[in-house]
């Protein structure tokens, strides 16, 4: 493919830069590389890392074989587009819209020329891609949100932006697994964990998967449990 | 043999690590680690430990710490005063610590960050498969934090007994920076989305560390790198040493604590050569970076990885 070029960073890093656009179909290329790396266990190579158009090989220098790493990369770039499509079942995600659990969502709202239940309806009708996961452990970034909702980051970030708040940030949207700065608009909060150490398996998302959020109101909020159980079919039954 | 270690002051941020937290960056787990990865590893060899064994890396102001029982230390990275119970102790070279001693770090002569090296290392439960602390993400060391006051740090069984020879120590780890050091990079990854003349101005005069820099990375002052196709890019990832410019065109040098991913381009990479020497800078210290060819940067390594192998050989 013409856009793809492979460039370094420093002596240890490999990176292919697909097409310079959020899009499932050049995501999905990117995951493709980064898998078929992944699979080769090539000697030498200490994490391979998808972002949304591009994929980083970290190697040790000395004790990779960069041809063949370089030549893998490169072959796996040209292979036919993978498929973007999304899986049939997406994971639910039960989010409480609003209040003190969603203090942007007004602001949104505004930003919308819209009412904040119309934000709500846009931002949980939407089936969404988890492009890439970055930031802190657990934070998936996904899209592609409806652009009347797309509100750019906030021009200062909060300094505390509490765990499992659901936020936008242009047409991106994810869920904050810790308790962080940020600068994305909140509009509701998950009792759903998206990283959590303790848990069989710590991270509730790779890139690649399908998210719904459906909204819940703040009773059903608080009776629930800090994690949806596997039996009601939502989060954690995956 | 398990043993305590308690700290009696915890100095200003002195936090467990080991060689990292790799293979989950995919999954927005930062690395962490050394900032000195030679001075970590040297302080491993010199007491007998794996390289990957977890230190304590201490930063400008060092603590005070009281040892259950006999050990054999090695304290590498940054010059400090040391001393055990009151008297004297080497600095990058191994010594015998006696049940119920104290070793207490001193004024600091040279460089930013020490490492404290302890026979069986420092035996945390490791998260995610590696004891590094990522204070920000509170993951990893010691309930994700620095040490405090009163905290008792699990020791693993001994491995040395008494200390290393240090015939093979001189030049293990790069010479420490005074004040101001020469740094090679490499251009790119994305040094084409700046103007023709930026890598050019990154040469021309040095950069000071400023007073916001800490573990995640060095917030650089100096001559201003102008964007060709502006200063946001679509989110990737951000290795070790990278400089990542946002629109203020002052460069940001990411370092162990860095995030995955960020949204500003990379004009140029530090060698892996010269990390260590990035990580031994303190806040008001100059840099001068000098593009360097890929040759020069991997016979760089190659020089510095003989060094390191050869007094590793020595641990018994």
């Amino acid at each position: 493919m013409s856009t793809a070029r492979i460039v370094r960073a420093g002596d240890s890093v490999l990176i292919i830069e697909l097409e310079e656009r959020i899009d499932p179909t050049v995501n999905a290329r990117a995951l493709a590389v980064a898998d078929a790396v992944q699979a080769r266990r090539l000697t030498g190579v200490l994490d391979v890392v998808p972002t949304f158009r591009s994929v980083a090989v970290y190697f040790d220098p000395l004790r990779t074989d960069y041809d063949a790493l370089h030549a893998l990369i490169e072959r796996e770039a040209a292979e036919a587009n993978p498929d973007a499509s999304l899986a049939p079942t997406p994971l639910r995600i039960p989010v409480c819209y609003g209040g003190d659990l969603g203090p942007d969502l007004e602001a949104v709202a505004a930003f919308a020329s819209l009412s904040p239940d119309d934000v709500v309806r846009l931002h949980s009708e939407g089936t969404y891609r988890v492009f890439m996961l970055g930031f802190v452990a657990g934070f998936a970034y996904m899209g592609i949100v409806d652009a009347r909702i797309a509100v750019p980051r906030h021009s200062t970030p909060r300094v505390r932006v509490p765990a499992g708040s659901v936020a936008i940030a242009g047409v991106q949207t994810g869920i904050y697994p810790a308790e962080t700065p940020g600068g994305w608009h909140v509009i509701g909060r998950t009792t759903v964990k998206p990283f959590d150490a303790a848990r069989a398996d710590p991270f509730l998302l790779k890139a690649g998967d399908a998210v719904q959020f459906y909204s819940i109101d703040r009773a059903e909020f608080d009776a629930a449990p800090s994690e949806a159980s596997p039996e009601d079919g939502t989060a954690s039954a995956r | 043999m398990i043993g305590i270690l308690r700290v009696i002051q915890p100095g200003m941020l002195t936090t467990i690590q080991d060689h990292g937290r790799w293979g989950l960056q995919a999954r927005g787990v930062p690395v962490a680690g050394p900032m000195d990865p030679c001075a970590h590893r040297v302080a491993n060899a010199l007491v007998g430990n794996q390289s990957d064994a977890a230190t304590l890396e201490v930063t400008l102001i060092g603590p005070e710490l009281e040892f259950e029982d006999e050990r054999v230390v090695a304290v590498t990275g940054a010059a400090f005063q040391l001393t055990i119970d009151g008297r004297q102790a080497p600095h990058a070279a191994a010594f015998m610590v006696s049940a119920g001693a104290r070793l207490r770090f001193g004024s600091r002569e040279q460089g930013a960050r020490a490492y404290i090296g302890i026979a069986g290392g420092v035996a945390v439960e490791p998260t995610l498969g590696s004891r590094a602390t990522h204070v920000i993400s509170h993951m990893g060391g010691l309930a994700g934090r620095q040490l405090k006051a009163g905290d008792h740090l699990p020791l693993g069984d001994r491995t040395a007994t008494r200390p290393l020879s240090n015939r093979l120590l001189a030049g293990a780890a790069p010479p420490l920076p005074a004040g101001r050091a020469t740094i090679r990079v490499l251009p790119g990854p994305q040094a084409d989305y700046f103007a023709d003349e930026a890598l050019d101005v990154l040469q021309s005069a040095p950069y000071i560390v400023g007073a916001k820099s800490d573990r995640m990375g060095f917030r650089l002052e100096g001559p201003a790198l102008r964007h060709e196709r502006g200063a946001d890019i679509i989110s990737d990832a951000t290795p070790l040493g990278v400089l990542q410019v946002p629109a203020s065109g002052q460069p940001i040098l990411l370092m162990a604590d860095r995030q995955t991913s960020g949204g500003y381009p990379k004009i140029a990479t530090v060698i892996s050569a010269d990390i260590s020497t990035v990580g031994q800078l303190a806040p008001g210290d100059a840099i001068t970076f000098a593009v360097c060819s890929m040759g020069e940067a991997v016979a760089a390594l190659i020089a510095q990885e003989q060094r390191l192998m050869a007094l590793e050989a020595q641990t018994p």
